[in-house]
């Protein structure tokens, strides 16, 4: 087994290290307009209250790290999501994720973040790493590694972790270290492919074993479709954690979800005396 | 007779894909005709997916497997409906845009619609403007549905609706979108022709377009 790497990302004061002994590190969605209409309408209408207010509350539910997207149809892509960085940077100090499909935002983005963000993402579509790999290394942040290539999604967990491998390669050849890559093997949906859980925790889990890089996964699109999703979604999680998860990309607010980590990382023996378990517990039973 | 019917519509609900083509066959067997199958069992069979699913009563991997069964039983069907010159109610394009990988969605909307009696050509995802303008000579539908379901990516679609004006094709067919980031103003905006909310609300969008 490769030893576990460090991924360290920063805020202007604040730095959060992501390592597989700590507790999971949480970073929180909800700064996203795909699929949320009300953010999407608010973002269109220039209200950014809705910003600030997931920000803070996302925070205070236990996110470490805000993934920060401004993919608003027909919008200056480059300038929102600056401004909304900014924003959110204002009202809490946790290091950004910065989450976008267009090289020219993330560019913009890059250039007036102070720390160390992580950038969300790259593929092993050879257009996408050599777009997106030199503006990681030349602003020295970290970068998530989607399991996918110009053929597609794999469908083995053997394939993927080929894919990541690719990616780790062309960033190590750019002078991007393999700790600042964190791999995200991909959950989809197991509603239209019943295998779709069991592929990306062992994709996880070789990803683990051959690199020691972090793991990332959006972990909600796996309940996709079907009824009663928070605990479909909490369990798998948990074993996510098992497989080597260590920072996913989830709501924080979603307490069936955050207690499912929790309980994980106390499983794990992430969780010195039970600390963060009780603290949660009293904090839960104080209102 | 009435009662084969309402079977096969039961094994397209149950998502029965080893059942449906067997009980196409009785029904052929016993001298019904091919349209009459696909109106009275598999249709009705497919619509009543779509009501529960609507109405949550059912999820996505039950409408798939449906979706299944009704495949198997059209495709038995299929050469019968052409011998007898049974016209299906329109005929679909459909894809997930240039840059975008989600196809469940869209895949929904295509069962739906053939389910709803139309032919569906499905062009997967990722599919670049260029692919919708080609499709469109090839195939001649009445529509196109367009599918995306991120905020990147749904500008994508007014792209392929240029493409699909510039090719002069435009007045051919109606045009359909659909995904999580879209409405109906933006649909306006550009320049589709309308919007549905899910699957079956593309089909009931299909069929007000040709008219059924």
């Amino acid at each position: 087994m490769t030893a576990n790497l460090t991924t360290i990302l920063s805020s202007k004061t604040k730095q959060v290290e992501i390592y597989r002994s700590r507790p999971t590190v949480m970073i929180g969605e909800r700064i996203n307009p795909t699929g949320r209409k009300k953010v999407l309408a608010a973002l269109q209408a220039g209200d950014f209250d809705i910003v600030r207010q997931d920000a803070i509350s996302q925070v205070a539910a236990g996110a470490v790290v805000l993934d920060v997207n401004a993919g608003v149809p027909g919008a200056d892509e480059p300038a929102l999501l600056k401004k909304l960085m900014q924003m959110v940077m204002e009202v809490t100090d946790v290091p950004l994720c910065i989450d976008t499909a267009d090289p020219e935002a993330l560019a913009a983005a890059l250039s007036v973040y102070e720390g160390k963000p992580l950038v969300n993402s790259v593929n092993g579509e050879e257009r996408a790493l050599s777009a997106v790999l030199p503006l990681v290394k030349e602003y020295g942040a970290a970068v998530i590694a989607l399991c996918m290539d110009d053929d597609g999604i794999p469908e083995t967990p053997e394939k993927r972790l080929a894919v990541a491998g690719k990616i780790i390669e062309r960033a190590g050849k750019l002078g991007i270290p393999p700790e600042d890559v964190v791999v995200d093997p991909l959950a989809l949906t197991m509603g239209a492919e019943s295998n779709a859980g069991r592929i990306a925790l062992e994709t996880t889990a070789l990803v683990v074993k051959e690199f020691g890089v972090n793991v990332t996964m959006g972990a909600s699109n796996i309940s996709f479709g079907l009824p009663d999703r928070k605990y479909i979604n909490s369990t798998f999680i948990a074993m996510a954690i098992h497989a080597g998860l260590t920072c996913p990309i989830t709501n924080p607010m979603v307490s069936e979800v955050m207690l499912a980590v929790l309980a994980a990382d106390l499983a794990m023996g992430r969780d010195e005396y039970a600390m963060n378990w009780i603290k949660a517990y009293r904090a839960r039973n104080k209102k | 007779m009435s009662r084969l019917y309402e079977r096969l519509s039961t094994a397209v609900l149950e998502g029965d894909a080893e059942k449906s083509p067997k009980l196409v066959q009785r029904a052929l067997d016993n001298g019904l005709g091919p349209k009459e199958i696909l109106d009275n069992g598999l249709v009705p069979g497919m619509n009543e997916v779509g009501v529960r699913f609507k109405r949550g009563d059912m999820f996505v991997p039950e409408v798939l497997m449906s979706a299944d069964a009704m495949k198997e039983g059209l495709e038995l069907l299929r050469p019968y409906l052409a011998a007898a010159g049974a016209k299906l109610i329109g005929k679909i394009v459909m894809g997930t845009v240039k840059g975008d990988l989600h196809d469940i969605g869209k895949n929904l909307v295509g069962m739906m619609c053939e389910g709803a009696g139309f032919e569906v050509i499905n062009l997967g995802f990722n599919v670049e403007p260029e692919k919708f303008v080609e499709a469109i000579k090839e195939h001649q539908p009445d529509i196109v549905g367009m599918s995306a379901l991120l905020t990147t990516t749904m500008r994508s679609m007014g792209y392929a609706i240029k493409a699909i004006e510039e090719a002069g094709l435009r007045d051919q067919v109606k045009i359909m979108i659909g995904g999580a980031p879209v409405d109906a103003p933006f649909a306006d905006r550009i320049g589709a022709d309308g919007y549905g909310s899910n699957g079956p609300a593309g089909a009931d969008l299909a069929k007000q377009f040709v008219g059924a």
